[in-house]
């Protein structure tokens, strides 16, 4: 299999939509839903959250989850879980980037969906800011139930394909282009797509 | 890489014309991460070497020279200085870490902290005292009900209502704080073994974390960060079955304490991976301020649930566990020991829990029961003054400190006699203890950096605030 | 039970009343807990005799602001200031604590570092100093230690806003008020 230029056009490796390449497609998101490695993006409450979720009673490992990747490399999916504070912004970016395609977002907590009871100079008011996101989980910290529910959400999505074609569509989510600001000048503001 | 190094990188990219490269490279260098780094050794002078390593001991410059430094190798003068952090699996959070290497010893190490600055005493301004807890608790968020206790209590010394706190509420507030003691140490545990390899430990640990965290699910609604233990009292009663829950977990626990004696203490491995790693000596903790079983495990035993007791610490039966050489496995088997210690603790205030009120029954400070709030007009209003306006609290500071799962935590609070805190400062234990990381590493492997860091249980949430 | 001789607590004259002297700086009491009031010059001074005196642990070293409060209540001849840099330490031996608020102008916010006394309070005068502004002479690393290194501004100073940014769909009309 080739490279995917456009997953909805080009069918896979090039080859144009049949009734085989459909199957192949179908067959590929079906693993990647079903073995999506977490990159280990724990920050703050919620991460203790989501190392319980990958503790024995809650186990994401029946999802196929439980190795966290240490590298950004090797992951899939990065759970932002906990507070960003505005040190930690430029990181979050940076492995998010080193992140391979494709790759998905779940924002994990009301601070991380949107700076949650922390409304002040320090948390960034949602990683959306930085990050594409793809599913919200909230709560303070959400509880394992939740984070599966997200998690299993997201997989979801991905088994059907719609995320990847939405991007393909929109040029968005991925297909994000940060324009560096000068210090000093107004911001820019950064328009997400249309849906 | 060095700052040379990368800019030299960087004019390299230029020449070449390959713009991306070199507008990350701008930005890492012109961002915040480069400039708070660490000089070589070879750039700093002597003064600041020796500030480094004799000014914690308070030596001239002549005893510290014969304190035996690390003879740097002639042939290899050049030293090496590496970034960890800050999103690696082994930092317990946040936490970023230079160290200068000569091969695999650490020469010096330099904590960077400041990636979960929440603004927390910040918004601790505009918060009344009533929504204060919840602000409080997610500081120490392996601890929180500790947290909250340490706030309360501070609210109350200023209120002047710290003597009259009911009995039961007292007591529930020790049986919480021991119970989030057992958790926090049991996470310790969880981590502590994955970071050095036990990685079956992590699931181990969790599975008694979440017996207890059931147990506090039941009592305050939540897992985490409760906002239970409130100025005034706690805010609700225990639930009905609460002792046979207590006692499942108190029977539960000491045979997983055992197997964890097993499968770590006597092991080998486990202590060479530990034992005589990350020293450091009595005056070295007292002088840098660190407290908890740091302070402990350098044989001196300095607990405030004995040494300065609050709540009814002074009237239990437990004993403060000490170690001898100061070292990572010394501080791993008194947190094991303190597990057993609360346990006993536990037990005790099972014997002895009173009935009573679980809140203070002071109108400007407790909210009235919901039922009331149907009946009286005088109720509703209370209601609505305290959960909007908050209550008034007199002007003065107070500092209030208690024995945290991790050290002293204290909390400073000013008051200008407002209803939200003028200042509110929480002293927070694993923010001094970070200090000794570079004391600690000097000298020892690379690979012991994460032992290290493990053993001294940071929790950065506490740390930057 | 300490061999050390207990220093002299000078009471008030009948004639002239005077704040309680601890080392020549006066004494307060603050909910039951004892606070030193010295001044910024005679401040290393008197930390070095508390030192001396078995209060061998910094606790806690950080500042308040009272730009908003100037007139909060301090012993005769303390005079406020904007800043108050407030050390709290802690005697192992005893079993005590002692407190000291030093005031510290706002046209001249520098003070002497206790870096020398008590290393351990490196990373908590860096705190001072990167929210409130204030400078330790002789600090041996005066930076940024919370916010990035390039953050303008002091964060815990009075005059430093929150930064709410305004939510969308509040019902709290007086901070929308505000915020128009």
């Amino acid at each position: 299999m080739g490279l995917v230029n456009d997953v909805q056009n080009d069918g896979f490796g090039g080859i144009p939509h049949n009734a085989i390449t459909a199957k192949l497609e179908d067959l590929v998101n079906w693993a990647r839903a079903r073995s999506s490695w977490p990159a280990s993006f724990g920050l703050a409450c919620c991460a203790i959250e989501m190392m319980a979720t990958g503790g024995a009673h809650y186990d994401i490992s029946r999802f196929g989850m439980e190795v966290f990747r240490a590298s950004p490399r090797q992951a899939d999916i990065m759970i932002v879980a906990g507070r960003v504070s505005q040190k930690m912004a430029p990181v979050l970016r940076q492995v998010y980037d080193q992140m391979m395609e494709p790759k998905w977002v779940i924002s994990m907590g009301v601070c991380a969906s949107s700076g949650g009871m922390f409304n002040n100079y320090a948390i960034v008011q949602g990683v959306d800011q930085i990050v594409p996101v793809d599913v919200y989980a909230p709560g303070c910290p959400p509880t394992p139930e939740t984070l599966i529910h997200a998690i299993e959400t997201l997989h979801a999505k991905i088994e059907s394909g719609e995320l990847l074609k939405r991007r393909a569509v929109t040029g968005a989510g991925a297909g994000l282009h940060v324009t560096e600001i000068e210090r000093g000048a107004q911001p820019i503001p950064v328009i997400l797509g249309s849906r | 890489m060095t700052d040379r190094a990368v800019e030299e990188r960087a004019v390299e990219e230029r020449a070449v014309g390959s713009t991306a490269a070199h507008d990350i490279l701008s930005t890492i260098r012109e961002g915040n991460e480069a400039e708070q780094g660490l000089k070589p050794r070879s750039e700093l002078t002597a003064r600041e070497l020796l500030r480094e390593v004799g000014a914690v001991l308070r030596l001239s410059e002549a005893d510290a020279a014969k304190l035996g430094d690390i003879p740097l190798d002639p042939a290899d003068d050049q030293t090496m200085i590496i970034n960890m952090g800050p999103q690696h699996p082994s930092t317990h959070g946040v936490l970023r870490l230079m160290l200068e290497l000569q091969g695999e010893t650490v020469l010096r190490c330099k904590p960077i902290i400041g990636y979960l600055h929440t603004g927390m005493e910040k918004q601790g301004e505009n918060l009344t005292y009533m929504q204060g807890g919840t602000n409080v608790t997610r500081m120490d968020y392996l601890s929180p009900l500790n947290n909250e206790l340490v706030f309360s209590m501070a609210t109350e010394k200023l209120l002047g209502i710290d003597g009259d706190i009911p009995e039961r509420a007292v007591w529930m507030r020790m049986l919480l704080s021991e119970l989030n003691r057992m958790s926090s140490h049991l996470l310790f545990m969880a981590t502590n073994g994955m970071d050095l390899g036990a990685v079956g430990m992590m699931i181990y640990g969790w599975r008694e974390r979440e017996q207890v965290l059931r147990f506090f699910q039941k009592v305050t609604g939540l897992r985490m960060n409760h906002n239970f233990i409130r100025p005034g009292g706690v805010a609700a009663d225990l639930p009905a079955g609460w002792r046979d829950d207590v006692l499942y977990l108190l029977e539960m626990i000491p045979p997983r304490l055992e197997e964890y004696d097993t499968l770590m203490t006597g092991q080998p491995i486990w202590r060479d991976r530990l034992q005589g790693v990350g020293v450091i000596t009595q005056a070295e903790a007292i002088a840098l301020g660190a407290t908890g079983p740091i302070l402990r495990s350098t044989g001196l035993a300095w607990d405030l649930r004995r040494d300065q007791p609050y709540l009814h610490y002074d009237e239990m039966d437990f004993d403060v566990v000490v170690g001898t050489y100061g070292d990572a496995f010394d501080r791993y088997a008194i947190r094991l020991n303190e597990i057993r210690e609360s346990i006993r603790i536990v037990h005790q205030i099972l014997d002895r829990m009173p009935g009573g009120d679980y809140r203070i029954q002071d109108k400007k400070v407790t909210p009235p029961p919901r039922a009331r709030i149907d009946e009286s007009m005088e109720a509703l209003i209370h209601h609505f003054k305290i959960f909007t306006e908050g209550f008034k609290v007199p002007e003065g500071e107070v500092y209030v400190a208690i024995e945290s799962p991790r050290g002293e935590i204290g909390c400073y609070i000013a008051s200008d006699g407002s209803a939200t805190p003028y200042r509110l400062h929480v002293r927070a234990p694993s923010f001094v203890n970070i200090q000794c990381l570079p004391h600690m590493m000097r000298g020892g492997l690379v690979a012991d950096a994460v032992a290290v860091i493990s053993s001294v249980d940071p929790v950065l949430g506490e740390v930057d605030r | 039970m300490s061999d050390t001789a207990e220093p002299e607590v000078v009471a008030p004259s009948p004639t002239m009343p005077e704040p309680l002297m601890l080392h020549g700086v006066p004494l307060s009491d603050s909910r039951g807990q004892r606070v030193l009031h010295p001044t910024r010059s005679g401040y290393l001074e008197l930390v070095r005799s508390l030192l001396d005196e078995s209060f061998t642990m910094c606790a806690d070293l950080t500042a308040v602001d009272y730009l908003t409060f100037p007139g909060r209540s301090l012993p005769e001849g303390v005079s406020p200031e904007r800043f108050e840099v407030v050390v709290n330490l802690l005697s192992i031996e005893r079993r005590e604590r002692i407190r000291i608020r030093v005031q510290v102008p706002a046209d001249d916010p520098v003070i002497a570092t206790l870096f020398d006394l008590y290393p351990g309070s490196e990373a908590m005068e860096r705190e001072v100093f990167d929210m409130f502004g204030i400078s330790f002479t002789d600090h041996p690393d005066l930076t940024r230690i919370l916010m990035p290194e390039d953050w303008e501004g002091h964060p815990l100073r009075k005059d430093y806003d929150q930064g709410r940014i305004p939510v969308q769909f509040s019902t709290d009309f007086a901070a929308k008020e505000r915020a128009q």
